[in-house]
């Protein structure tokens, strides 16, 4: 099991905060944020590993939140949270780099399979680009 | 009601349509009519009254010729010469032979008495002084007498003329054969009952009628009637019928030769073209009937069957916009209850969590709470299918259009479900035409249809049967069919099946909006839906979609 910072946005309260104490049962790391803004706020300050976005919210929505986050964090990686088969918001989220997306209500285990997944292609992408790097370095050098 | 309504228009169109189309038929009729009977009616006029006037000049020459012969006679021979019998018989016989028409000839002397005579009567030395013809002789000089009886007692008139000779008056006599004369006259006699005859100023016959009536008797005809020239006139006689008379004034208008004619007589012929004319007219209004009746019968029809489609029609539509509010209506609920229902599903998984800690594995009621969360989760569970449910029946996207061939989402789709129909000895069989054009549609929403249909037949068979796929173009469709030999959809259910939450299976088996978003997908591309159902037979849905050519790319 790795060790990862989850981030969980939605403005339904209950439902925010019973899901962030099942992982951190689950030792997942995790931290709730109730909107869309304040989910930036967070990513901006202590960038999270995997970002659980509820699409339907009130304000900000899913996938404004979506566009500002790959902004600002490219690799983040996002899995869309939505309240049915949606296939429009799904394939708009997708195509704007969401790791994929689950329907409401959802089972923990579930969640935690899509989580660690989500994990394992951040941290792939990011020795990618390491070894970019490493290789581009002794070049310049 | 209804039937009510249609017959009143009927009767009203049939009533318009017979009204004007009878009255200028039969008004027109009655005038050609009235018409033609004035142009028979002045036709026959003028032929009796043409009869008449050349009937009275051939009598006017018949006394010229006779008056002009005698004068001739007595301008030529002095009294002497005629007063002798031989030679006044030779005369007589002169001018029987050069003109006709006489029966005898007398010479009379101015004191009135016959002096020669010739003819078949024994009329010698006989005084005709006190004889009114006398004095009518001897102021006029030429005088043509009215019929009278005379010494011999036989009805006849006579032809006399005054001479004066060396201080001697005479005068010469003849009288008009009455047989000759009456051939004359009747010779303007027609038809069956007409009649020619001359009566005198005082309505007197002159001579002898058609059928009776005595020579010198009263005419019922009064002279006075008659004017200048030829009059026609209809008068009815004592029987009432109604009799056609011309007549005209002859012998320096002391004579009236009447012609008459039975006026129905002459009619027969115009009675028969009206008989004929009422049978054209008669026959005329049977067809404008008929016609009416037939044609007017067929539009109703006709209408009737307009507006009942226009009704069916608009069912339908009332029908799609129910469905539409319906869905709407599920959308909204479904929202509202999706977040509770996440929230109780969060809440049951921590107590769930909770339960995996040591302290309440102890408790007594450790088993009960853990069967009691597992039934929350599994009724959440099922709240869920029938939400998504609900949200795809609800989804109103505008398909994707693609480049589809049908026959293959349908091969594909049928793959899905082979083997569980396989292991329930369900045999799919499929009939595709093979050159089905590839139209622009939303792949993943076909595939959607033909699922929700090929598993409502599987689900209808249950074991052992078969469903028969085919696909086929008619026209300007497509036409896919998926027919299943399952029990049949009783008759009471086939209008509710596109409804929403109607459904036949056992509770929780099915939502019972399977075939509600079907028909949502296939109406938002533009399709059709029908379903054809038998109970204890099976059942036929058939999808018929728009060929819709992909543009060219």
């Amino acid at each position: 099991m790795y060790e990862f910072n989850v981030l969980l946005v939605d403005d339904e309260r209950e439902f925010l905060e019973t899901l962030v104490k099942r992982l951190l049962k689950r030792k997942i790391k995790v931290t709730g944020a109730n909107n869309g803004e304040e989910a930036l706020k967070i990513i901006r300050e202590t960038p999270p590993d995997v970002v659980v976005l509820d699409v339907k919210m009130q304000g900000m929505d899913g996938i404004q939140t979506l566009r500002e986050i790959k902004k600002l964090k490219p690799l983040v990686e996002v899995i869309m949270l939505t309240g049915h088969a949606n296939l429009e918001v799904a394939v708009e989220g997708m195509e704007m780099g969401a790791f994929d997306y689950l329907m409401k209500p959802t089972g923990v285990d579930e969640l935690l399979y899509k989580l660690e997944d989500a994990f394992k292609r951040k941290k792939i992408q990011e020795q990618k680009i390491k070894r970019l790097e490493e290789e581009e370095t002794p070049e310049r050098g | 009601m209804k039937r009510q309504i249609y017959a009143n228009l009927q009767r009203k169109i049939i009533f318009i349509t017979l009204l004007v189309s009878f009255i200028p038929l039969i008004s027109l009729s009655v005038i050609i009519y009235y018409q033609f009977t004035q142009v028979f009616r002045n036709k026959i006029e003028e032929q009796i009254e043409y009869r008449a006037r050349v009937q009275s000049n051939a009598i006017e020459l018949f006394l010229k010729e006779r008056t002009a012969i005698l004068l001739a006679m007595a301008d030529t021979y002095t009294f002497d010469y005629l007063a002798e019998k031989n030679k006044l018989e030779r005369i007589f016989q002169i001018m029987n032979h050069r003109v006709g028409g006489f029966i005898d000839l007398g010479l009379i002397d101015s004191t009135g008495r016959q002096i020669a005579y010739v003819g078949p009567y024994n009329l010698i030395s006989l005084n005709y002084y006190s004889q009114p013809w006398f004095r009518e002789v001897e102021s006029k000089g030429v005088y043509i007498s009215d019929v009278f009886l005379g010494y011999r007692q036989v009805p006849h008139f006579i032809i006399a003329l005054q001479r004066q000779e060396n201080n001697r008056r005479w005068i010469l006599r003849a009288t008009i054969d009455s047989d000759v004369f009456e051939s004359l006259v009747r010779a303007a006699q027609v038809g069956k009952t007409g009649d020619a005859f001359i009566i005198n100023k005082e309505g007197s016959y002159q001579t002898l009628l058609r059928f009776g009536g005595e020579i010198l008797s009263k005419s019922h005809l009064d002279p006075t009637l008659f004017g200048e020239g030829t009059t026609v006139l209809e008068k009815a006689d004592k029987d009432g019928k109604k009799i056609l008379y011309a007549a005209r004034w002859l012998k320096k208008n002391s004579w009236l030769l009447v012609i008459s004619q039975d006026a129905s007589e002459e009619m027969t012929k115009l009675f028969k073209t009206k008989r004929i004319e009422i049978v054209i007219v008669a026959l005329g209004c049977l067809m404008i009937i008929l016609t009416t009746y037939f044609t007017t019968h067929l539009t109703i029809r006709r209408l009737e069957t307009a507006d009942r489609e226009v009704n069916e029609l608009n069912a339908q539509l009332v029908h799609s916009d129910k469905l539409a509010a319906l869905g709407k209506m599920a959308a909204g609920v479904a929202h509202e209850i999706n977040n509770p229902l996440a929230v109780i599903a969060e809440k049951t998984g921590w107590m769930e969590d909770l339960l995996t800690e040591e302290d309440f594995q102890k408790s007594q009621h450790f088993a009960e709470y853990k069967k009691s969360l597992g039934k929350i989760e599994e009724h959440v569970e099922r709240a869920r299918k029938v939400i998504h449910g609900m949200l795809g029946f609800a989804r109103r996207m505008e398909p994707h259009l693609e480049d589809v061939d049908i026959n293959e989402v349908l091969t594909q789709t049928m793959s899905f479900l082979e083997s569980y129909a396989r292991t329930n000895n369900i045999v799919i069989e499929k009939e595709l035409e093979t050159d089905l054009p590839i139209i622009a549609s939303d792949r993943a929403q076909l595939q959607q249809v033909f699922l929700n249909l090929l598993t409502n037949a599987v689900d209808a068979i249950g074991k052992d049967g078969n469903v028969h796929l085919t696909s086929r173009r008619i026209d300007s469709e497509i036409a896919i069919s998926v027919r299943d030999n399952g029990p049949g959809i009783p008759k009471e259910y086939q209008s509710r099946v596109f409804e929403p939450f109607f459904t036949t299976k056992q509770s929780g088996k099915g939502t019972g909006l399977g075939l509600s978003v079907t028909y949502t997908l296939v109406s938002s591309m533009g399709g059709t839906i029908d379903l054809d159902s038998e109970e204890g037979k099976g059942t036929t849905f058939t999808v018929r979609l728009p060929v819709v050519v992909p543009e060219k790319k």
